[in-house]
């Protein structure tokens, strides 16, 4: 009985820990970005441009950017995922070995770190899409949208597929008895009972790819213009982070990355929010 | 059996041409002396100019004395100052010299032991070689922005600069833009070999890269009809130059101490001149 209230209250306290952790970040940013509401600076953080040479601290540009190639890569992603996730559920029932190699093979692709993409790209994409283009440096939102839709593909894959697999086996026999084909079982009986696990991914996803610094550090131009197109270059808020951390300590630029740390925080709790939100409501629904 | 056997003849030949190496080394060293009783871990980190020559030393070092571990980092001279400033690193490379105020306050002792030049570079396809101090500006604050406008092709200008953090950016912007604007249109990229590898890449490019960098894969552009290359360094001709420094918290002392000596002594200097640089001594 003791040594369960023990157990018990080391976990507790390892539970709070790491919840504290997260609040502590954040007033901690809050703390070190208030002197931006002091010197007024706060409505111009998102309007402005980015302009330090001239006082201007504007991240709306980086706000855009990183909205950009997080949409544009879901865009890309999501359908090459579903259709790899269809393909595992299509081919669990007959030829085990080749849906287990599927799902490996998305496993290990989770587990490959981004900036190995991103030299790929440098080296591959960025070339191609510049003489695809006929023109700019290939740096730009497209390239690195392209490559952060393979970074976040294996997150999806994954949700996906285990969503699928949740669906009850008494509704695929049934269809099976019915003599209907894989394909009308896919559409008709799977794909709709794993609605919320989709939608769960795709947020998921979309969380992930704002997240990711590297690839547009490395693919997407890093301009501070605001981007008028997918073929023009921009820079995400994390990759501003990364290049401006070398600012003095004590600037007004630097105390901006907090606010750009702020942002990225909502979005996020956000992404989250909406992930808990969906999964609670499927299981309300699941009898 | 028979297999292993000849594994055995193959590799004794190796084996001995090895050894030689390794007797060779220590034996051709002199400038190398200090590091001999040394060990312990030596961390550099900052301007990705001298990179080169910061990895040629710690390479001779390291294969003479093992013992010791030099790491090296990039991240740009800013970095560079403030990590060495706060005593996350032993030597801060810097390729600008460090701001009075960042001398004062974190009391840095300043070594410089190479000059270098920054120039402006071009992608080898374009047939563009030589630009005007104010066609730079205008190209760098996006008023020009198509190649044709200087007598090149015509074809879009693309951008590349450095992020803050850069001395080769602060000396480009100093003494070639004039402090002139750079379009918030141009990309961004983190180092000297990124620079490089954007520009080669890129046939509508222009960037700068200190000169040590230049190779064949990026053309470099004259400025005002001066070529940059060693020699217009060097005798003051071409104008776009500094200092390449490593600075220290304090005096240096122990493994720092004999690095930074390594990197004036005549070894050190030739290093420094193989890889592009205008040695000081």
């Amino acid at each position: 009985m003791r040594a369960e209230w023990i157990i018990e209250s080391l976990l507790r306290a390892a539970a709070l820990a790491s919840a504290s952790v997260s609040v502590l970040i954040f007033a901690f940013m809050a703390y070190l970005g208030y002197p931006l509401v002091e010197k007024g600076q706060l409505g111009n953080l998102f309007t402005r441009p980015w302009l330090p040479d001239q006082g201007l601290y504007g991240i709306y540009p980086m706000i855009v950017g990183t909205l950009w190639i997080a949409s544009l890569a879901l865009l890309f992603g999501f359908p090459l995922s579903l259709g790899y996730a269809a393909l595992i559920q299509l081919t669990t029932d007959r030829k085990n070995a080749f849906s287990r190699f599927l799902r490996k093979v998305a496993e290990i692709m989770t587990g490959i770190p981004t900036v190995v993409y991103g030299f790929v790209g440098i080296f591959l994409l960025v070339p191609f899409i510049r003489r695809w283009l006929g023109g700019g440096s290939g740096m730009c939102i497209l390239s690195a949208a392209l490559l952060l839709a393979v970074v976040i593909s294996p997150t999806m894959i994954l949700f996906f597929t285990d969503s699928f697999a949740r669906v009850p086996r008494e509704h695929l026999r049934a269809v099976d008895a019915l003599g209907g084909r894989p394909a009308q079982k896919l559409l008709y009986v799977v794909l709709p009972r794993s609605l919320r696990g989709i939608g769960c991914g795709l947020v998921l996803a979309f969380g992930r790819a704002m997240g990711d610094t590297l690839i547009a550090l490395m693919v997407a131009g890093n301009a501070v213009a605001v981007p008028g197109s997918v073929s023009d270059s921009a820079r995400t808020l994390t990759a501003h982070i990364a290049l401006v951390t070398a600012a003095d300590f004590d600037s007004l630029e630097f105390r901006t990355l907090f606010a750009c740390g702020l942002v990225l925080y909502f979005m996020t709790t956000l992404t989250v929010t909406t992930v808990g939100v969906l999964g609670r409501r499927g299981e309300a629904r699941r009898p | 059996m028979r297999k292993s056997i000849r594994n055995v003849k193959w590799i004794l030949p190796v084996m001995v041409v090895l050894t030689a190496f390794f007797i060779a080394g220590p034996l051709q060293a002199g400038d190398l002396d200090a590091f001999r009783d040394l060990s312990g871990t030596l961390k550099i980190s900052g301007g990705t100019a001298h990179i080169p020559v910061i990895k040629e030393a710690a390479k001779r070092i390291m294969r003479l004395a093992p013992k010791i571990r030099i790491t090296i980092a990039g991240g740009g001279s800013g970095v560079g100052i403030k990590q060495v400033g706060e005593g996350l690193v032993d030597i801060g490379n810097s390729g600008r010299k460090p701001t009075p105020e960042e001398i004062a306050k974190y009391n840095l002792t300043l070594f410089k032991w190479a000059v270098d030049g920054v120039a402006a570079v071009v992608n080898p396809r374009n047939p563009v070689r030589s630009l005007t101090a104010q066609q730079l500006r205008d190209i760098f604050a996006g008023r020009i922005d198509n190649w044709k406008a200087v007598g090149g092709p015509d074809r879009k200008i693309d951008l590349y600069t450095r992020d803050k953090a850069s001395g080769t950016r602060a000396v480009f912007w100093k003494k070639a833009l004039a402090k002139g604007s750079i379009s918030p249109k141009a990309n961004f990229v983190i180092s000297n070999g990124a620079m490089k590898a954007a520009v080669a890449g890129d046939p509508g490019a222009i960037g700068y890269v200190s000169v040590g960098y230049i190779d064949d894969s990026v053309a470099p552009v004259a400025l005002d009809g001066v070529a940059p290359t060693l020699a217009t360094v060097k005798n003051g001709c071409y104008p776009v130059a500094r200092g390449l420094y490593s600075n220290t918290r304090g005096e240096p002392r122990g493994l720092t101490r004999a690095f930074i000596d390594y990197l004036f002594s005549a070894e050190g200097q030739r290093i420094a001149a193989d890889k592009g640089f205008i040695p000081v001594r």
